[in-house]
């Protein structure tokens, strides 16, 4: 077993190695690698070094860590639910991030915290939120939840979110709207390493949460009662699960804006390539779900030159097609 | 014989007189001028006031701020929701549209109001809506002369910006405040692209011909502006310059040419457009307004 892990590890590990190498040295704009890394040039007046280093590698380093929390989180709350169409979106936690987006946007475009921009900020506020707001749902009973109603208690707080969503659209102008639903769409362009590094403690929490879940998803995947018998603490297995990946998706979305697809198809294209083992298939959706985003966003930034493409539109348009074919063929 | 006929032709052209003298009264006659008008376009709105017209207007956009006069006018929505119960009674003779507003106007035509019809274009066409509502409110003298009146001081901002280098400039219509993420910067096409080449600049993307272009830091960086307007309007009160020092090897923030330009008359494709030219003359060419 533990071959096969480190063999996945390796196999993954090393693709989207080699997609993060290559990935900042395309672009748009042809640069020199040798001036960006010429440190006789002062930076302030270096063009390649600030490409390399304000437009391209930070927004390599956020796809390959939002690619890597989305898919990871897909994958746990699949398990979780033991429904294939779970995705980060389905417990409102998405939602709760797109909310405090959006009322920042609308009314709060002027404050200011230290060195956090306010929309990022207020979008990892409300996720927090939304997850309180499930936890505390979810904490009310003492028996292991039901998944049905855990994800009952999501459709239902999706739905408020998303008629508070509509409500702000409604009172906000045009150019608020306009902004609002491009930070829907979802980008990478993060434009400095200080987002990418505010994301990371919640990001590491969510990862130090999830490292313990393999096995215990393993059983709980298959059935609660099972699982129970052979020793997983259900309850303590669920609540971990659940708030991994609620914060997982918080620190993503927060990050880049909610990015579609990622999520929800990364994990069933990794259980394609290595089975339903999830001491496998959580790092192999990690790993792939990063090289999958940094592409995405590869293409999304170089397709249409000059002009530029959100990678949230990039990510079904590429990323469906491809996960049809691999449909068809396995069958 | 002669007498025989000048008869019939001197009533013929009597009558023409009168018909013609009819015909004159009835226009002039206010019952052709309408005097209830519904203005759902800001732009609109400060035309009409601007060619006198604004004791004409009853209701205006839940959007319009400008004159103050609008401000104590009832609102009756704006382009997405325009509230149709409340525009017909307030029994309009002439209700100003956005052209995308299709089922309004099918409403408002199966009630028999008259509907002006309207969408935003280049700067050439504020003048010619300007006249066109001039006609349609019953003001064509009073639209004329603020028309030629924009019209000379845009010309006088053309003249004075001729002949000089054009700084390839950067004109920001929006980003995420305190970063430089989702900015939307002016492409080839629309009025406020008209306006910056009219000021002396070259559009960082006269090349792109589309109203609005998404610039990602790459591009910023690799088209390195030489002077960068970073518009704000609405409720955007304070100016956001921190964001630009991560791009440093830009010329434009090299050199301090970072202007920020605060105000709705950058964005209303009105008659305060030429107020908009200026300003961007002015920052665009400093030494050619001593």
């Amino acid at each position: 077993m533990r071959g096969r892990v480190a063999a996945t590890v390796a196999g993954f590990g090393g693709l989207l190695l080699v997609v993060c190498l290559v990935a900042p040295l395309v672009g748009s704009t042809p640069i020199s690698l040798a001036r960006a890394f010429d440190r006789s040039i002062p930076y302030a007046d270096n063009v390649d070094a600030q490409i390399f280093f304000v437009a391209r590698l930070p927004r390599v380093v956020a796809g390959a860590l939002v690619g890597a929390a989305l898919a990871t989180a897909g994958a746990v709350l699949q398990a979780l639910f033991r429904n294939p169409l779970a995705a980060p979106e389905t417990l409102g936690v998405s939602a709760g991030a797109a909310l405090g987006a959006i009322l920042a946007i609308t009314f709060a475009s002027e404050a200011r915290f230290g060195p956090l921009a306010p929309v990022p900020l207020a979008s990892l506020v409300g996720a927090l939120s939304a997850m309180t707001v499930v936890y505390l749902l979810a904490r009310s009973t003492r028996r292991p939840l039901s998944t049905s109603v855990l994800l009952l208690a999501g459709v239902a707080l999706n739905a408020f979110i998303s008629a508070m969503i509509l409500f702000v659209q409604y009172l906000a102008d045009f150019t608020q709207t306009y902004r609002a639903v491009r930070w829907l769409i979802g980008d990478l362009d993060v434009g400095a390493m200080g987002p990418i590094v505010a994301s990371l403690p919640v990001l590491l929490s969510a990862a130090l949460l999830i490292l313990w879940l393999p096995s215990a998803l393993n059983l709980l995947s298959v059935d609660a009662d099972a699982a129970a018998a052979r020793g997983v603490h259900v309850i303590r297995v669920q609540r971990m699960a659940f708030v991994g990946a609620s914060l997982a998706t918080a620190a993503a979305v927060s990050l880049s804006g909610p990015v579609a697809f990622v999520g929800i198809i990364v994990p069933h294209l990794v259980r394609l390539v290595v089975g339903v083992d999830h001491r496998v298939v959580l790092p192999a959706a990690a790993l792939f779900g990063a090289t999958f985003l940094v592409l995405c966003d590869l293409v999304a930034r170089t397709l249409l030159n000059p002009v530029e493409l959100p990678v949230g539109i990039v990510t079904a348009i590429l990323g469906g097609p491809f996960f049809l074919w691999l449909l068809v063929r396995k069958r | 014989m002669t007498l025989i006929l000048r008869r019939p032709l001197r009533s013929f052209v009597l009558s023409l007189a009168i018909l013609a003298a009819l015909a004159v009264l009835r226009t002039a006659g206010s019952a052709q001028a309408p005097t209830r008008i519904i203005s759902l376009v800001p732009a609109l709105t400060e035309i009409l006031f601007a060619i006198g017209a604004g004791s004409q207007v009853v209701a205006v956009s839940s959007y319009d701020d400008y004159p103050p006069e609008v401000l104590g006018l009832p609102r009756v929505g704006a382009l997405l929701d325009p509230n149709t119960e409340r525009i017909l009674a307030l029994r309009p003779d002439l209700v100003l549209t956005y052209g995308s507003q299709d089922a309004l106007q099918a409403q408002l035509a199966r009630a028999g109001i008259s509907v002006f019809d309207y969408r935003h274009g280049g700067l050439a066409d504020i003048t010619r809506e300007m006249r066109r509502l001039g006609a349609a409110a019953g003001r064509t003298a009073d639209a004329e002369r603020v028309a030629t009146g924009l019209e000379q001081r845009l010309d006088a901002v053309r003249s004075r910006t001729r002949g000089r280098a054009r700084p390839r400039t950067l004109l920001v219509m929006g980003r995420e405040p305190g970063t430089l993420r989702n900015l939307n910067a002016s492409g080839g096409v629309g009025f406020l692209h008209d306006v910056l080449e009219l000021a002396g600049a070259t559009n960082l993307f006269a090349d792109v011909p589309r109203q609005a272009v998404t610039v990602s830091n790459e591009m910023l960086l690799s088209r390195a502006p030489e002077v960068i307007i970073d518009l704000r309007y609405g409720n955007a009160q304070t100016p956001d310059r921190d964001a630009w020092t991560a791009v440093s090897s830009i010329p434009a923030v090299k050199q301090g040419r970072v202007y920020d330009l605060h105000g709705d008359q950058f964005v209303v494709p009105g008659p305060r457009i030429a107020d908009a030219a200026e300003a961007m003359a002015r920052a665009i060419h400093p030494e050619a307004f001593p």
